[in-house]
């Protein structure tokens, strides 16, 4: 932000004055806000969320104003939308879509913040704020993927929902409680409906908080060490927002990629059949973002225990930070850490593809194994901390960066001047 | 360790073996298609081929609720043609002023009429299944066009000696056929209540349809126009969106460029 320019304007002025809002957003994401001067473009996937969720609200506002919420209509004005709407197919496309590519990059934001240890102290609460936020996308994405009424929407929902038949004694209250009736029907269609308009606005909440707690210590980054004074840092404005757009751009050629040539790539052919209580699908599998949980899930003959598990992979990113006792973030410098990183991310996949797959014979067998290699994940990385001995540490972020650039002189000593 | 790994791994290929053996329904063979990749369009004359087929062929169980009489202007049809075309379908509409239901001609803003009244009379005429609707046949099934086709082309007589040939190892062998349903390899479960209405009425030579532009009405090829019509109904826009979206991917492309660039000259101090 050229302030000292805008600070000219007497509007601006007249505002600054009485709401100090630009001078607000300077210190949030302008020159005011000092980053460290190394990061990758893995610290890209945070604003590129950002950006997937503005998008999501847009074209998921616009699509509600042509949406029917009716177990009768639902499907049909789906169609409508498809057909008549101006442009509707593509407001549902890029929503349908913008769903998958929400998941891949937060995915991708989770595992860089596991692989450079961003979770730890000081950043905790931010990663505990960040674990929320996924935990509220779930829920957003599995209540909208009920409401075009397909078969897929229909039996999914009533798959997890039934879930919580699991907890004991009160298990079919809940379940009526949470259908309003006896079955998946109108009434389910309404409050996920409801729901799902609803939870957005709270993840908006969330990730607020989640760049307020951010603004506290700023940035990890790649080496894992806190800035040691001005000269590891650069103002956010105009070194990170550039490269965040450019980061936008490339985003985008994939996102529209698939939107514009295989909008159905990632979607399952059953939900282009109206829902019918009536007839079961052969295999009634989750959107794909769900599948690690889903074979997980499914790994465990109990039903409960099951269910335990599967809430309990994603709640066990909650106390990630004080599993991890090694006080070093980076897994550049810890040699055993970073195997077991790439470990986990590989147990991640087999059991995504686990979850495609009928419970049954190898796949069954395989998926059990991925299962307790999951949490095997967590116990290994607390026993790590106390075993393992990381590479020595470099002095600070400027020290590497000299030494590794090998380009002229001068050109380091510009960015001090400036912070 | 080593020998427990040995052993899972030799118990991994034991098991995907013999669910290999089981009986899996062949794939549909993959077909080319001209609304096929990233520029493909719908080849306008198969589309309206495809028409006549649907037309004088599925219509007689099958329904396509989500197309009205005025998206035929999509594939080639002027005004005036929708307008003598809907005017042929017969439509039940009201109630008028007396509370009675009539029946008129069809208009170009009708969609096109079911053939039953009801699912239940539906299914009551065709042995208890259900035709379901076409509309969006193509996007419903896994594998797509290639898998209407299939099953298009798919129907045979079942040999009597049909346990000792290679060609039908995909089945299982306490398969038998049940009355009034027909074999359809690609079909899951293998028998279907549809009837085979095309390869039925022609026998050999000729068609069951006549297509107007003189084209030979084989069975492949009728088969291969009415799942180019079925993929339109399905998917009406895509040629309006592969258009949008080449302009789409070279704006973005430009733009993204641009922000290299300035990303570069952004950092250029600091690296």
């Amino acid at each position: 932000m050229s302030d000292q320019g805008m600070m000219n304007n007497p509007v601006i002025r007249w505002i600054e004055h009485r709401m100090p809002i630009f001078s607000f957003l300077n210190h949030s994401i302008g020159t005011e806000y000092p980053s460290p001067k190394n990061l990758s473009y893995w610290w890209n996937f945070g604003s590129l969320a950002g950006i997937v969720l503005v998008i999501m609200i847009v074209t998921g506002i616009m699509l509600a104003m042509q949406y029917t919420a009716h177990s009768d209509h639902a499907f049909d004005s789906v169609e409508r939308i498809m057909r008549d709407v101006n442009s509707g197919w593509l407001l549902r496309y890029v929503h349908m879509n913008g769903g998958s590519f929400f998941f891949i990059v937060v995915y991708i934001h989770i595992f860089r913040g596991m692989y450079y240890g961003s979770y730890k102290a000081p950043r905790e609460l931010l990663w505990i704020l960040g674990v929320i936020i996924l935990l509220l996308m779930m829920a957003t994405a599995f209540m909208g993927y009920v409401l075009p009424w397909g078969q897929m929407s229909y039996w999914g929902a009533k798959v997890i929902t039934n879930l919580f038949s699991a907890v004991p004694w009160v298990g079919d209250w809940i379940v009526t409680w949470l259908w309003g009736g006896f079955t998946v029907a109108n009434p389910t269609l309404n409050r996920f409906y409801a729901l799902h308009y609803l939870l957005p606005f709270l993840i908006v909440a969330m990730v607020i908080l989640h760049i307020w707690a951010l603004h506290q210590f700023g940035s990890n980054n790649p080496l894992g060490i806190e800035a040691k004074g001005p000269q590891d840092k650069i103002p956010f404005h105009p070194y990170y927002t550039v490269k965040d757009l450019y980061g936008m751009g490339v985003f985008l050629l994939v996102f529209f990629a698939v939107v514009f040539f295989a909008p159905n790539m990632l979607a399952e052919a059953d939900n282009n059949i109206e829902a019918n209580p009536l007839a079961t699908p052969a295999h009634i599998v989750p959107e794909w973002y769900f599948l690690p949980y889903y074979a997980i899930l499914r790994a465990i003959p109990h039903k409960l225990l099951g269910v335990v598990a599967m809430f309990g992979s994603l709640l066990i990113l909650l106390v990630l930070p004080w599993i991890d006792r090694s006080p070093v973030k980076s897994a550049k410098f810890r040699p055993i850490y970073k195997w077991l990183f790439w470990a986990f991310v590989i147990v991640c996949l087999v059991l995504g593809y686990i979850g495609a797959k009928p419970p049954e014979g190898i796949f069954l067998i395989v998926g059990q194994i991925a299962t307790a290699a999951y949490f095997l994940f967590f116990v290994a990385v607390y026993f790590l901390s106390y075993i393992e001995r990381p590479k020595p540490l470099p002095a600070s972020i400027s020290e590497p960066v000299l030494k590794g650039g090998g380009s002229p002189a001068g050109a380091q000593a510009k960015p001090m001047e400036k912070a | 360790m080593k020998r427990f790994l040995i052993g899972v791994l030799a118990t991994a290929c034991g098991l995907s073996l013999t669910t290999a053996e089981a009986a899996v329904t062949p794939p549909p063979p993959k077909q080319e298609w001209s609304f096929d990749g990233p520029f493909g369009t719908f080849d306008r004359a198969a589309l309206q081929r495809g028409l006549q087929v649907y037309q004088e062929v599925c219509s007689g169980c099958h329904s396509l609720k989500y197309v009205a009489f005025r998206n035929l202007a999509d594939i080639g049809y002027s005004q005036n043609e929708i307008k003598l075309f809907a005017a042929e379908a017969t439509v039940v509409d009201g109630p008028d002023d007396e509370g009675e239901m009539f029946e008129r001609d069809g208009l170009p803003s009708d969609y096109f009429p079911s053939p039953f009244p009801n699912d239940k009379a539906a299914a009551a005429a065709n042995n208890g299944a259900l035709p379901p609707d076409l509309s969006l046949m193509t996007k419903a099934r896994k594998g797509g066009p290639d898998y209407t086709y299939a099953i298009l082309t798919g129907f045979e007589e079942l040999p009597e000696n049909w346990k000792e040939l290679d060609e039908y190892s995909f089945l299982p062998r306490d398969f038998e056929l049940q009355d009034g349903l027909t074999f359809n390899r690609y079909f899951p479960g293998h028998q279907i209540a549809m009837a085979d209405q095309i390869a039925m009425a022609a026998p050999l030579a000729g068609g069951v349809v006549e297509y107007a532009d003189g084209t030979e009405a084989t069975i492949e090829q009728m088969s291969h126009d009415v799942t180019t019509f079925l993929m339109w109904t399905a998917e009406p826009k895509l040629e309006i969106r592969k258009a949008w979206g080449v302009k789409v991917m070279i704006f973005v492309f430009v733009l993204t460029v641009l922000l290299y660039f300035a990303k570069r000259k952004v950092w250029a101090d600091v690296h």
